[in-house]
Order: C-alpha cells, then structure tokens, then sequence
C-alpha cells in the first residue's frame, strides 16, 4: 500500500457525524435520480472491473490466458479451459507457499510488540504530569511525516555491523521504530478523550498507575489498538521497500518481494501465474479489510500519517 | 516450514511477554525509591522504550542521512556539496525530479477531486446502496502495489499488432481500428506517468473518498436547508455552502496525497522500474543504493526530501496545537 500522511488536526476531529448533521442518505427523501445512479454504477464497474479480470485470468490455462483477452473466457463455451493449477504452481513452484508464511512471520511480530510499547507511553502522555512531555510529544508529532528512506543507509550500516541483515528481526525493528511516532500518537489522542475523572478516581482508590494502566486505560483502548493493529499489520504485509533493501530475494522473503522477483520480474512468466500471485498476494488484506472495515476507516484517517 | 509458523508465535508471545515484563520491572524499580522520586522518575520510564525507538529508528538516522549526504559514495571521505551539485545538474536526475513534479501536480489534485465526486453522488443514494459503493471504491486501499501491479500490468499489457492482444485496454484500442500501444514505456507528454496515476487513484481515491464523505455528512442540515429557503440552486448551495465546510478536510486530504506521492517508491518500481522517463525521486533513492551502491547519491536525495517535507512538519505541529488549545 502506498502509504501517505496526514496533518494532525484531523485526528480527534475524525468522521462521527455530529448532532444535527445530515446523517447517511439525503436530506430530501426523494429516491436519487436515475443519472446519479448510472454514474455511480459506471464508477464501480471501473474499480471492480480491473480485479474481476485478474481473478479470472488466474484461473485460466496457459495458453489461453497468454493468447486471448479474459473476456473471452466469459463464453461458456470456453469454460473447460479453466484450472486450478496456476494457484499451485504459483504456491509450490514459485514459492508463495514459503513467502506467505514469511509474510506473516514478519508482520505479526511487527504489528504485535510496538502496541504494548506505544500504549505505555500513550498513557505516560496522557495521564502523568513530567517536565518535558509537551515537548517530546511536539517531536513525536512532528517525525510523523519523516520519510522512512531517512533510515535506510545508516541502518544498512548498522545492521551489518551488528550481522543481522536479511534476518526477520531486522525488518520487524525497521517496522517498530517507524510505527512508534505513529503508534504513540494514535493512542495518546485516543486516550485524551477518555473520561479524567474516571482514572482520578482509581488513582484516589489506590491504584497504581501501573494497575490504572493494565486495568482500565488498556481495555478501553481496544478500539484505538485495533485500529492500529490493522493499519501496521496491512502496512507491514504489503510493503515492498523495506523488505527489498533489509531482506531482498531469497529464503526468507516476502509475499511482495516474491510476486516481484519470481513472476512479474521474470520474462516468460504466463498472465496466468502472474494473476494467480497477485491474487495470493491480495487475499488475506481483503479478508481484514472485508472483516475489520470500521477499524481501518478510523485507522487510516489517522493512521495514513506513517513514514 | 512448521519450524517457521512455530518460531513466528513464539517470537510474537515472546515479544509482547518481554515487553511486559520490562515494563513491570521498570514499575518495581520505580517502587523501590523514596515516594517523591518514584513519581518523579516513573512516567519517563513508561516513555523510554518508545522514545529510544523513535530516537534510535529516526532520529539518528536522520542526522546521519544528513551527514552521509555530504560524504562519498562509501560514505569514507567528505566532499562538501559535491553529490547535491553533480545530482541536480545531471539531465538525468532533472528528468527525474521532472517526473515527480508531474506527479506532485497531477495526482493529489485528481485524488481530491474525484474523491469529492463520488463522496457526492453515494452520499444521494440509500444508505445500503451507498455503503456497498464505498466499498468496492475503498477496498484498493487495503491491497499492495504489487498486488495491483498485477492488476494493472494487465490491463496495459501489449502485443505486436497482428497478435491477439490480452490487455483490456489495447483490445479497445485495437477494435476500434487502431495500432496496439505500448502503453508503458510512451513517455510522449509523460503519458506513462499519466498511466500510472490512474493506477495510483484506483489504489487511492477510496482514502479521499471515505474522508470527504465523512466530512459532507458533517455538514448542519439547517445550514443547507436555509439556502434551499432562500432560493439558492443546487449548484449553489454545493459551491457556497458545502464546500467552504469541508474546506479543512479537503486540505488535510490533499496534503496527505502529496506527501505520500512525495515517498512514492512501489507504484513505480513495479510497473516500469522508472524507466522510460518514470523515474521518480524514490526509485532514484533505491537505484543509488542498491544498484549504484552510492551512499552519498542516496542520502542527498533523502536529505531533498525531508526538506521538502519540512513545511508540512511544521503545519502538524501548529495543527496540533490548535487542537489542543480547543480540547
């Protein structure tokens, strides 16, 4: 996913319409008129149209997928031309099997460890006082559009040095350290809207703010860690850059590096084999994002600020 | 392949549990001194984690970027100016930064304004037609640009005339009567650019959408409804009323576009590998370290960047004072 970035303001201010605003649909109630229909029917043919040909050319066979357009395919009569195989031979002989679970062994660990790291510093930002904390927050808000190319040559140094280029745990770093700007400024906004008097009240109860913190903060915050969550996980899963420059080709690459390296980038690869890859490469962020949309909307409002 | 799946849970328990128990280690430390100072010390240690990674992961690989910049290609030597003054009067590095200014011109606008057309038009349909409409426009989002490499390449696949052509978009061509295009590689008024922001808004116009939609929903009925009473045309109260109300999210929206086609790297990679006149300051940034391996190249194009971002860091900063200020 190309990521972007985005002013802070819209944050907190983000999309729940307010009281007396309009509300889904229209003011009027009358039924919308036929040319706005067919306009927004024209719009989705062209967004769904594109993948609808990919997934039928990935089921196609050879030589009908490099020697006809995949609207010929729609006839019934060229139906037995359909297989299977280009998903296995996409899996087993150009290794997506072994990328896929490289993927998730990059992008689970990725996603998981900066959440806990970032929601205690969130809490720090939010509910302890300290010399200093507008100040560094100021940083932190300001990195958020820092390019994360910044890193790329010192870090390439560094990791040699340290001999862990091309292992998973130089990447995983990569993606904590650039999510943690975005990550802490994510859970602070979402923390200052949480009601005060609550957590001064466990604190006058007794608890400690590491009890305050684990207790109550942290359960309700799931909605603001979930969003997070999907937003770095999607953003992990689909990178490119980085594991191209940390991991490169090879064993321990991902879905992205591999679609890349083994089928586009290779000539000869038939349509067939190239699709079915994309296809694999698309699945499960299409599952979350079917699964999760209502996270990642209030994700990627915030969330698109990342490096 | 188990041993993998198995160490990736591991690494994830192991991951989270440590953390845990840094944090928990940290707390008791803090515990252990005089009240007043465990107060004092306690919220820095909360922060310290996070804080040494942003420092480790940004800060001091920006300041090394910086100095890298003015040093050779092995980073050994420094040569002053040297790498800024010999990139930017090559004609290739130009045609470069040519290529980005199409982009930087071209597509943020173009997200914007055909987010703002299709926030629109579903806005005026049934709730239930609208969600699914939004759906299919936002759902690119979630996919990655190799996925819609796929996608698109096959879309702007060509084949020598004469030979059945796969690509959707030489079929048309062809069947209307003409010769098939190359389409990727014509970089007569940057036309394979222009092909590649519209594979760019198809991935991004979904993000424009749901934000502008959100924000004409946000909109005071009465605000609308007292222009319909005093006459105004729907034209009217769109141009007058709607749009001076979204106006802060139409620039948070556009700013974000430009900044992410400002580091936009794998649109490009993979569907031409900047050739042809592709080549935007990203895929130059990775050509002067992988394949040049030229530090100084590289970090000077970094340093470019980060420049170019600066007015924005600064724009962020004041955004968020302003909220906090209304808090």
């Amino acid at each position: 996913m190309t990521s972007t970035v985005q002013p802070a303001g819209t944050v907190a201010t983000e999309p729940e319409p307010t009281k007396g605003a309009r509300g889904a649909g229209t003011a009027e109630a009358a039924p919308a008129h036929w040319t706005i229909k067919a306009a927004v029917i024209v719009i989705c043919f062209f967004w769904i149209v594109p993948v609808f040909g990919t997934i039928v050319t990935s089921f196609r066979n050879e030589n009908d997928a490099n020697n006809s357009g995949w609207w010929t395919a729609l006839n019934p009569a060229n139906w037995s031309g359909f297989t299977f195989s280009n998903y296995h031979d996409a899996i087993v002989n150009a290794q997506l099997g072994q990328a896929f679970i490289n993927s998730l062994a990059i992008a689970l660990p990725a996603t998981f460890i900066p959440l806990l790291i970032a929601a205690f510093a969130g809490y720090a930002f939010t509910f302890m006082q300290f010399p200093g904390r507008n100040l560094m927050f100021l940083g932190i808000v300001s990195l958020l559009v820092v390019p994360n190319f910044v890193a790329v040559v010192p870090l390439l140094q560094l990791y040699g040095k340290l001999g862990i280029s091309g292992t998973f745990p130089s990447v995983w770093l990569f993606h904590i350290g650039f999510g943690m700007s975005l990550a802490v400024y994510l859970l602070r906004s979402y923390m200052a809207t949480l009601p005060r008097s609550l957590i001064e009240s466990a604190s006058i109860d007794g608890a400690s703010h590491y009890q305050t913190f684990y207790r109550l903060v942290l359960p309700m915050s799931t909605p603001v860690l979930a969003a997070f969550a999907i937003f770095q996980f999607l953003w992990t899963w689909n990178d490119l850059f980085v594991a191209l420059v940390f991991i490169g080709p090879g064993d321990n690459a991902p879905l992205t590096v591999s679609v890349k390296n083994n089928l586009i980038g290779q000539q000869g690869q038939g349509w067939n084999l190239v699709t079915a890859g994309g296809i694999i490469t698309m699945v499960v962020p299409i599952i979350i994002f079917l699964a999760m949309q209502r996270y990642f909307v209030r994700g990627l409002t915030a969330g698109s600020v990342k490096g | 392949m188990v041993i993998k799946i198995l160490n990736m849970i591991l690494t994830v328990v192991a991951g989270v549990g440590a953390a845990l128990v840094v944090y928990w280690i940290l707390n008791k430390l803090a515990e252990l001194l005089p009240g007043r100072w465990e107060n004092r010390l306690k919220p820095y240690l909360y922060i310290l984690p996070a804080v040494a990674a942003i420092a480790l992961y940004i800060l001091y690989p920006a300041i090394q970027t910086i100095v890298y910049s003015f040093a050779n290609a092995q980073s050994t030597q420094f040569v002053g100016l040297k790498n800024y003054s010999k990139l930017l009067s090559s004609a290739g590095f130009q045609q470069t930064l040519v290529t980005t200014l199409v982009w930087l011109i071209v597509a943020p606008l173009a997200a914007v304004l055909l987010g703002l057309l299709v926030a629109t038009l579903v806005d005026k349909l049934r709730p239930g037609s609208e969600k699914v409409a939004k759906t299919i426009v936002f759902f690119p989002m979630a996919i990655s640009a190799v996925g819609a490499g796929t996608v698109w390449r096959l879309i702007y696949a060509y084949a020598p005339a004469g030979q059945p052509q796969v690509g959707i978009q030489n079929a048309l061509v062809t069947a209307l009567g003409f010769d098939p295009v190359a389409w990727l590689s014509i970089r007569t008024a940057y036309l394979n650019t222009l092909l590649l922001i519209v594979m760019f808004l198809w991935l991004q116009v979904g993000f424009s959408m749901v934000l502008l939609s959100a924000a004409i929903k946000g909109v005071p009925t009465e605000t609308v409804e007292a222009g319909r009473v005093d006459g105004a045309s729907e034209r009217q109260i769109f141009r007058r009323i709607m749009i001076p109300q979204i106006m802060p999210t139409v620039v948070t929206v556009y700013v974000t576009v430009l900044i992410g086609v400002l580091k936009l790297f794998d649109v490009v990679y993979v569907m031409t590998n900047g050739n042809f006149n592709t080549n935007v300051l990203a895929t130059e940034f990775y050509n002067q370290l992988s394949t040049n391996f030229n530090n100084g190249y590289a970090a000077a194009i970094v340093v470019l960047m980060i420049i170019a971002v600066v007015p924005v860091m600064i724009f962020q900063v004041r955004q968020f004072r302003l909220e906090e200020a209304n808090r």
